[in-house]
């Protein structure tokens, strides 16, 4: 059952491509690989001018006392507990060895006017092994599915719990994979497992392609962009979210930074 | 001019009200609603009411849309119907009644319309399909059910015998972060969706929206297990309960044992002697009260040799407490539930139990006050605790007022066992004691006042805030006197005798 506005969305872009193929293409040629958005890349291009696009780059510093995270007790599950090592951690507050914050999720949230982008086919995979999940947090456009995955053959439960949209919860005693995906934005929609209180991940969902979420080394990129003035919204789960407005002509490139932490609030 | 046309339009103007939606009173509905239902769920339906503090699991927040018992796919909003049968039936187990017996099909429609505009997601999604569930296969298939209850983990939350006590029962939060009990899969009278096998093969397909329980569907889907062995799934968790909920019997009657006793909790012969239910509920009269007993019911068998008395209680506790695993529950119930203690959730704390008489069997009809007793008529108290940190005999004169009996004569002696959720605690004491002043001395044939108090350590209880039972009545049999044989026959000896008697003397006169 689709939404009016999903109706609208999916009618827009689709004249909107099949106007820009009619006049003998956009951008097309250069699909770089920086696009946060990952798999939209090709039908960005339809929907943005490459050869004026520009780029929003940035990182989100820590600041504050360093949090530690505590060894997660899997013992009551010996098939997830004897994939480490070493006691696998909590993965709420990450600090990067340069000082940065992983598991930030920063997207575009004004500024795209009527620009309407394809729900891209590429599910997103997320998937549970070692009774964690992987990714912790990620990114999804409106419509476009996500595969869950059982990698570990124990019980899981996906328990999504959004506000915006109508939530699941669905059990995994084997391996397996299922298919759901969600209809409206919303950020940080939490899916928990019950069978293990300490699995934790978080979904956002929006309606373009330009969300990126902070790695080993804090940064993110957001491209290929129409010039313009954006609004860009940083969300971590524990530190809440931080906006910037920042413009960018043709082909330029913006540098905004973020800070999260005790010291910043 | 044709009639027919002006007919139908009359025709169709009385049918259309009373069609589903159509027919529902959003005016009316709203207030039965705020007289009947705002005080636990809100005025603005956020399930915020002035009693939803005193309650876990919490009323129902309308404005999220989320709804467990429904026949409609996981994560869909309920059907009109749904929202009917829970308002009418009520939610066993919870605080939420049933309402069918005071108002009329069309003000539950109403009070079920209003419910949806607290949240706009009815408006958003339009009217949700029901699943088809089929019908229950006709062979049943409880051993199959058993290998798939196994195979998709069920007793990771409901534990292997069913009782709740799964190793990851004590972090389970609902969606708003209240600490939620697996549900104890051996006493289907409190489902919140209803016990029968169709009403548990519903819940595993569409799961229990704002709850851990997931739904199984997919599994279906995926081809790991076709409908017929998820009913015998359903099957199986139905064959846990007993077939007949427990009935309330205000006497416990003490089955009279010729030379041994049981020994034990487990003792085989404690199936000679019948196990009676008593209810149980929290301790709201006095400070610090408590409304989330986590103890429902006892089963309670009793048996005598003329010389000792020996009481076996069982109730369910999903806990062995005090059980470090359980302190984040703990702590979390001390979190949810008024009044909201410092004190407790800070280390594990003990199960216990105490058995409550008088201390002499009343002549009338008066008993000692229920709780505890007062500085009257006080009480006489057997107690345990599964730290063993509790003086076994008591008298007490009121809640907060127990007097411990030292002292090298007792006799009372108790033991206990912990298996997979369920307590097994056995009492055993002489009839007679020395102290027959303040201790109480059993006779047979008599009817003698007994009521109950239950702590779940792990759920927080502790002192005043326990669960507790009303007067009940136990009845120690006595031995059958010989008359009871000899009577009849000598009755039918005088009878034959009495007879040919007659007989003889008749025959006398006509020969005379």
């Amino acid at each position: 059952m689709l939404s009016f506005w999903d109706r609208r969305a999916e009618f827009v872009s689709l004249t909107l491509m099949a106007f820009i193929a009619a006049c003998g293409g956009g951008g097309g040629g250069a699909s770089g690989d920086s696009a946060s958005g990952g798999s939209a890349e090709g039908t960005m291009a339809a929907v943005v001018d490459e050869s004026t696009a520009a780029t929003i780059t940035g990182a989100v510093a820590f600041s504050g006392a360093p949090v530690e995270a505590k060894a997660i007790d899997m013992s009551e599950e010996s098939v997830c507990a004897d994939k480490y090592s070493m006691p696998p951690m909590t993965q709420r507050v990450v600090v990067n060895d340069n000082g940065t914050l992983r598991n930030v999720f920063i997207y575009v949230k004004e500024g795209l006017g009527d620009l309407t982008f394809p729900t891209p086919s590429e599910p997103v995979v997320l998937d549970q092994d070692g009774c964690r999940y992987h990714p912790h947090v990620f990114g999804v456009q409106v419509g476009q599915d996500i595969t869950i995955k059982n990698s570990d053959g124990v019980l899981h439960n996906i328990n999504s719990k959004p506000s915006e949209n109508r939530g699941f919860n669905i059990s995994q005693p084997v391996v397996m994979e299922t298919t759901r995906s969600f209809r409206t934005p919303e950020i940080g929609i939490p899916l928990e497992c019950d069978v293990h209180g300490w699995m934790q991940a978080y979904v956002s969902v929006v309606e373009h392609p330009y969300f990126a979420v902070t790695g080993e080394d804090g940064s993110f990129s957001l491209t290929p962009l129409p010039p313009g003035t954006y609004v860009i919204e940083a969300w971590h789960d524990v530190y809440g979210t931080a906006t910037q407005e920042v413009t960018v002509g043709e082909n330029e490139e913006a540098e905004i930074a973020f800070t999260f932490g005790d010291a910043a609030a | 001019m044709n009639k027919w046309p002006v007919f139908c339009l009359a025709l169709s103007a009385f049918l259309v009200p009373t069609a589903g939606a159509a027919g529902q009173d959003v005016q009316a509905g709203q207030i039965l609603y705020d007289k009947w239902c705002a005080g636990c769920h809100g005025f603005d339906g956020a399930g915020d009411g002035y009693a939803a503090d005193y309650m876990l699991p919490r009323p129902r927040d309308f404005t999220l849309g989320i709804y467990q018992i429904r026949t409609t796919s996981n994560g869909s909003l309920p059907t009109d119907e749904d929202l009917v049968h829970v308002i009418d039936k009520g939610m066993p187990g919870t605080a939420m009644p049933g309402w069918e017996a005071k108002f009329s099909s069309s003000q539950i429609n109403d009070v079920a319309a209003y419910i949806k505009t607290f949240s706009p997601f009815f408006e958003r999604e339009g009217a949700p399909d029901p699943l088809e569930f089929g019908r229950q296969p006709r062979r049943e298939g409880i051993a199959e059910g058993r290998e798939f209850f196994e195979q998709i983990e069920c007793f990771k939350c409901h534990g292997d015998a069913g009782r709740g006590d799964g190793p990851s029962a004590p972090t389970l939060q609902d969606d708003l972060d209240f600490p939620i009990r697996a549900a104890d899969l051996t006493e289907n009278w409190n489902f919140n969706g209803g016990g029968s096998v169709e009403d548990i093969y519903r819940r595993l397909r569409t799961g229990m929206d704002g709850s851990p329980m997931p739904s199984f569907s997919d599994l279906i889907d995926a081809q790991f297990m076709t409908e017929e062995q998820l009913w015998h799934v359903a099957q199986y968790v139905h064959s846990l309960s007993p077939e007949e909920g427990p009935t309330i019997s205000d006497v416990i009657v003490a089955r009279r044992f010729e030379g041994d006793l049981p020994a034990s909790p487990n003792d085989s012969l404690w199936n000679q002697a019948e196990a009676f239910y008593i209810p149980m509920v929290g301790q709201i009269i006095a400070d610090e009260r408590w409304f989330a007993p986590s103890v429902d019911g006892l089963w309670v068998s009793a048996a005598h040799n003329d010389e000792q008395l020996a009481l076996l209680i069982v109730w369910h506790d999903p806990s062995e407490s005090p059980d470090p695993k359980w302190l984040e529950w703990q702590q979390s119930v001390a979190a949810s539930m008024f009044p909201l203690l410092d004190s407790v959730g800070v280390t594990p704390l003990p199960d216990r139990l105490t058995v409550q008489f008088p201390t002499s069997i009343p002549t009338g009809r008066d008993r000692p006050y229920f709780l505890m007793g007062d500085a009257r008529n006080p009480v006489y108290l057997w107690q345990w605790s599964s730290q063993g940190d509790v003086v076994p005999e008591a008298t007490a004169t009121g809640l907060g007022n127990v007097q411990p009996r030292r002292g090298e004569s007792r006799t009372l002696a108790s033991s206990a066992v912990w298996h997979q959720g369920e307590w097994r605690l056995q009492f055993g004491r002489s009839l007679a004691t020395p102290d027959s002043e303040a201790e109480l001395q059993f006779a047979t044939g008599e009817l003698i006042p007994i009521a109950f108090y239950a702590w779940d350590g792990s759920n927080g209880e502790q002192g005043s805030q326990r669960a507790v039972s009303s007067w009940y009545g136990i009845h120690l049999e006595q031995p059958t006197p010989p008359s009871v044989y000899l009577s009849p026959v000598i009755a039918m000896a005088l009878t034959v005798g009495l007879g040919l008697l007659v007989v003889w003397r008749a025959q006398r006169r006509e020969e005379g």
